[in-house]
């Protein structure tokens, strides 16, 4: 198995031609991959090789085009059942994005089932993406929202999150890794607690799946959510993995092509699933390509990866920690390899300057995470997080630029 | 009467300044330094009214007219984002409204600064300019309507 095999980097960096650009007369050094990941060579051919060779509508073509790119089609959504250990492979709704698939289950399962006084509790760990969609629901239907509260390094307040559990919780929306901090939250045991007052949990995995084993059916969440370009795959399509049962009961999303079983100016009857969530011509080309992206993490191995990224979490983290007035946020295990930080003094916005200056990507600021900054009390962060191709010489030369990027604005 | 010296004339001027740098470290240090060097702007116009939106770090601006010119301050939380707050005061400040409006501001380019207008969601030069402008613009059509010269004519943003 792939697993006892030695982590050859040299090989892994050699996949992702990227790699190889200069950025300011420097070699880039890409730390910015709970943003998006880079490509490796097999998901950029594949994209190359679908509109090459059989670019076609999927599901309705009697040609041999059609016939092969839906093949292809369905055969990624096999591909990503098995990523994510769902049951069904009609569980698999493929959309734009984690932002897209909350949105989905916001307004398809929000305009079905909620109703006035009905709470939903999501957590001040939150992305806006897992905010707004449900503040948008709740204000339509008359639901409130409540959010479990942290502490200093983004800790969930599970006292407070038992404590805010009653009847009238219809729905948990959880992040599983936070894409601000990196802090991995115990969703199994939210799930465990929200089912006991039938409250439905949905988790945002955008961070986690690239990362962490996904087992939706352990897990035991009502709905997951990732999107293809944070696992090395492209923009533009994500996942909605929703129970089989739920699904079913929920109505459609949008109207159109893909998800009509028959039409009339009278009355439409709607397609089964996965294609009632699945209106008009799909991102045929990224769905597919989606397979590549798998493929590649199944064949370097996601434990291995794993192994990786805490060598440079590690290695980083101490070496951060001997910068004077550095201060890394959301410093507790489990994480995944984000770190984030401020330093005394200095800006996040100059230090993101004079780091891109020298090669160095990074991101800076509120990381689409504005209540989680405010609960920090702080206006944003440095944030460098790790992907398979990068290296522990990358992180010195990251500390290097870093400390030099320090003494030019102090 | 005074004698103001063109826009054209300071971006030379500052450009001429930057041919001096070898490195991008000597350049950035020199945004630091006259960022560093920037009077503080009165806490009274550091606020929401006169914040510039779409900016990854706080950045106000202040303006006032006088004697049929325009005044700026500004300031910003993050040192370079000032200094850049500096650099567009030296360019655009103390010129009449229509000076300002028309004002290409070839020196950002010119003076390798151009991908700080690149990047509008996070940086805010962009941002930064056009609320300068569009106060010169505010002035402007008040000057054809009043004179009311020497006034602080605060415009908000």
């Amino acid at each position: 198995m792939s697993s006892t095999l030695p982590y050859d980097i040299q090989s892994i960096r050699s996949e992702f031609p990227i790699l190889e650009r200069k950025v300011k007369g420097k070699t880039l050094v890409y730390f910015d991959n709970a943003a998006t990941s880079q490509k490796p060579k097999q998901v950029i051919d594949a994209i190359a090789h679908y509109y090459s060779y059989y670019n076609a509508n999927i599901h309705r073509g009697l040609h041999t085009l059609a016939d092969e790119a839906t093949a292809d089609f369905e055969a990624s959504r096999a591909v990503v059942q098995s990523f994510i250990q769902a049951k069904h492979h009609e569980e698999i709704i493929f959309t734009k994005g984690t932002t897209e698939s909350i949105n989905l289950v916001a307004n398809s399962w929000g305009n079905a089932f909620l109703n006035e006084g009905d709470e939903i509790i999501i957590s001040s760990l939150e992305h806006h993406a897992n905010i707004v969609p449900w503040q948008m629901i709740a204000e339509k239907k008359g639901a409130s929202i409540k959010v479990i509260p942290i502490d200093g390094n983004g800790k969930l307040d599970m006292n407070a999150f038992e404590k805010m559990l009653s009847k009238k919780t219809k729905f948990v929306s959880i992040v599983h890794a936070s894409n601000a901090l990196g802090v991995i939250n115990p969703v199994e045991e939210i799930i465990a607690l929200a089912h006991q007052q039938g409250a439905l949990v949905m988790v945002d995995g955008a961070q986690s799946s690239v990362h962490l084993d996904i087992d939706v059916q352990k897990m035991d969440c009502d709905f997951f959510a990732f999107s293809g370009h944070k696992i090395y795959g492209p923009t533009g399509i994500g996942i909605l993995y929703g129970k089989k049962h739920l699904l079913e009961s929920m109505p459609p999303y949008q109207g159109g092509g893909e998800m009509i079983k028959e039409v009339t100016f009278e009355k439409t009857t709607y397609n089964e699933l996965p294609f009632k969530f699945e209106a008009g011509t799909p991102n045929i080309a990224d769905a597919i390509v989606l397979k590549s992206a798998i493929e590649f993490i199944n064949r370097v191995g996601k434990s291995n990866i794993r192994k990786h990224e805490d060598l440079l979490l590690e290695h980083a983290t101490s070496k951060l920690k001997d910068i004077p007035g550095l201060h890394i946020i959301g410093d507790i295990q489990p994480k995944v390899s984000v770190i984030s930080f401020t330093i005394d003094g200095v800006h996040p916005q100059d230090l993101a300057i004079l780091l891109d200056n020298q090669g160095i990507a990074v991101r800076t600021g509120h990381h689409c995470a504005q209540p989680l900054m405010q609960c920090l009390g702080i206006v944003g962060t440095t944030r460098a997080s790790f992907a398979a191709y990068n290296t522990i010489e990358e992180v010195d030369i990251f500390i290097e630029a870093l400390n030099k990027a320090i003494k030019m604005l102090k | 009467m005074e004698s103001h010296p063109t826009i054209s004339s300071v971006e030379r001027s500052i450009i001429e300044d930057f041919s001096l740098f070898d490195t991008w470290e000597q350049k950035y240090e020199y945004i630091i330094d006259i960022g560093k060097k920037l009077p503080e702007l009165n806490d009274q116009y550091k606020t929401e009214e006169f914040k510039i939106k779409g900016c990854q770090s706080s950045v106000w601006i202040h303006s006032f007219e006088k004697e049929g010119r325009v005044y700026f301050e500004g300031d910003s939380d993050a040192v370079i984002v000032k200094g850049l707050v500096s650099l567009m005061i030296q360019v655009l400040s103390g010129h009449t409204p229509q000076e300002i409006i028309d004002a290409p501001l070839e020196f950002i380019d010119k003076v390798g600064l151009s991908s700080h207008l690149a990047q509008t969601r996070s940086n805010g030069l962009r941002a930064m300019i056009k609320q300068m402008k569009m106060d010169a613009g505010v002035y402007l059509i008040k000057g054809r309507g009043i004179r009311d010269e020497g006034r602080d004519n605060t415009v908000n943003g």
